[in-house]
């Protein structure tokens, strides 16, 4: 689960990114977080994945709080949670396969867990013949899909996706929200981050409009609010 | 995630090195040289310590005594020696015995043979303990009424004073010297390294890497530059040392110095190269990475 409560956080520069954002998302939901630019979406991710503290407020990610948390406990709330970029950020000297062992290997897995999960994997996000491609091999679309994969690999609880189809075209933004979608039905608790007003309202699934630091609308549906530029 | 994966810190760590082929052989290279002064000026200040103790185990002053002494009253100064700080032993040698000795030294000259023990005069052989305070001593005895002279080396035991003192100092100058201009480099290198590779840190950090894992890779690359150097610098110093000692061996001129065998010497330079290029490889690398992994 995770929890902000009247969380506030203001950059070095004076800038008010957020302003005393109150928002809980259960276990196992699908949200959409929504709003301009500067609005305070990519704060509040680096809130959520620990890159930044809280200016004030506290926030409680899968047991973890951020507030108070230990510079040892840090790694292990990050391994309850799963990120995936608009750039996909891949190595791309390393293959598909070495780009999800790599993460594995970085939470100590062992080889025999490596080989056992990355085919399945893979398989999920539909990659499964594309093990031994290097990323620029692949579309964009396939990029994106090494990407949640690799979110994916190490079994997160939470997976925050910020503007996943930022980079791609509409047919393939859709086929990418379908896995999104699934993932998310098979328990797996899903933040997306996007701009995409026609896929927002295309799901029907719970959005969080955020505008100057405010959460200004919270409801199921489809987007609510002012404008969105991306 | 307890276990500590060897196999995957060494290859990485191995990975690493080969990435900055230049750089790499430039940290190996100040590495080798660091080593490679202070070991030629440690192995100075061991020989010259060496031929010290062999002159203080060898050292002898001999004191002579005045000529219209008899012997009976040469022998009454045997007290007045041994009270003398620095002696340890004293030996008395009547001039019967003196002449015995000489003649014995040149057996094939003739015309020693013959001689009459009278040109000699009654002596003392002195050991002392402390070389450092040969000349007190000297003056000590010369001060004693019915010692005529005294002889001793000074200016040999002096000089290899002056040389261990030397190569002591020297050593201990370049190799603060050295060993922080190692560990820049060695640093640098690994900088360039933690560089490269920024993007994959970043995907371990999000992932939940601990700092010790990313961290390991990159001291095991400090670790291997500080042994590979290690390894090479004792060649090098190997076959730097034999070189030197054979000339010295050959040079008549030298003779006097005795220089230790390097068999002697290998397992103390090869564990100190060892734990000096490991101290520097390591303490670059994590000079390196300290600061990435702050955030």
């Amino acid at each position: 689960m995770i929890r902000l409560k009247d969380v506030e956080m203001v950059y070095e520069n004076g800038t008010k990114a957020i302003q005393g954002i109150t928002l809980t998302i259960e276990d196992g939901e699908f949200v959409f977080l929504v709003g301009p630019s500067g609005s305070g979406k990519s704060t509040i991710i680096k809130l959520l994945t620990g890159e930044v503290e809280p200016y004030a407020g506290r926030i409680m990610i899968n047991g973890f709080s951020t507030s108070n948390i230990s510079e040892r406990q840090i790694p292990l709330m990050r391994r309850t949670l799963g990120v995936i970029f608009q750039d996909f950020r891949l190595i791309e000297k390393k293959t598909v396969y070495d780009n999800l062992a790599f993460v594995m290997r970085a939470v100590g897995a062992s080889s025999k867990e490596i080989r056992q999960r990355i085919p399945y994997v893979l398989d999920l996000v539909g990659l499964e013949n594309k093990a031994y491609s290097f990323p620029t091999e692949l579309s964009g679309g396939e990029q994106q899909r090494v990407a949640i994969a690799r979110a994916l690999v190490n079994n997160p609880t939470t997976v925050i996706a910020d503007e996943p189809t930022g980079n791609l075209d509409p047919e393939r933004s859709l086929e990418l929200m379908d896995l999104l979608v699934k993932i998310n039905a098979l328990g797996t608790t899903m933040v997306v981050v996007t701009h995409e007003k026609n896929l927002v309202d295309r799901f029907g699934k719970r959005v969080v409009t955020i505008d100057s630091g405010h959460v200004i609308n919270d409801s199921v549906g489809g987007y609510v609010g002012g404008h969105i530029h991306g | 995630m307890g276990k500590h994966n060897f196999g995957y810190f060494f290859h990485e760590g191995l990975s690493n090195m080969f990435s900055h082929g230049f750089m790499t052989f430039a940290a190996i290279g100040i590495t080798v040289a660091c080593l490679l002064i202070m070991g030629t000026f440690s192995l100075v200040a061991v020989n010259a310590n060496s031929l010290l103790q062999d002159l203080e185990q060898e050292n002898e002053i001999l004191a002579y005594v005045e000529e219209d002494f008899t012997e009976e009253q040469a022998r009454a100064l045997q007290a007045q020696l041994e009270a003398i700080p620095n002696v340890v032993s004293v030996t008395y040698i009547s001039r019967v015995e003196a002449m015995e000795r000489f003649t014995a030294q040149y057996p094939e000259e003739e015309m020693f043979q013959d001689l009459d023990p009278d040109i000699l005069r009654d002596r003392y052989s002195l050991k002392i303990r402390d070389l450092k305070q040969l000349s007190q001593t000297k003056e000590m005895v010369d001060d004693i009424n019915g010692i005529a002279k005294v002889n001793a080396y000074e200016a040999v035991a002096g000089g290899f004073i002056t040389v261990r003192n030397v190569a002591s100092v020297v050593c201990i100058a370049l190799i603060a010297i050295l060993f922080v201009v190692s560990v820049f480099i060695i640093s640098n290198t690994i900088r360039l390294t933690t560089f490269d590779r920024r993007e994959e840190i970043a995907i371990m950090r999000m992932v939940g890497a601990t700092n010790g894992f990313i961290r390991w890779p990159f001291v095991y690359e400090g670790f291997m530059l500080g042994l590979l150097g290690a390894a090479i610098a004792f060649l090098l110093q190997w076959g730097l040392y034999e070189a030197v000692a054979q000339g010295v061996d050959t040079n008549d001129a030298l003779q006097l110095i005795d220089i230790i065998s390097f068999q002697e010497l290998w397992v103390p330079v090869a564990v100190t190269f060892s734990i000096a290029g490991i101290l520097i490889g390591v303490g670059g690398s994590l000079s390196a990475i300290r600061k990435f992994l702050q955030v």
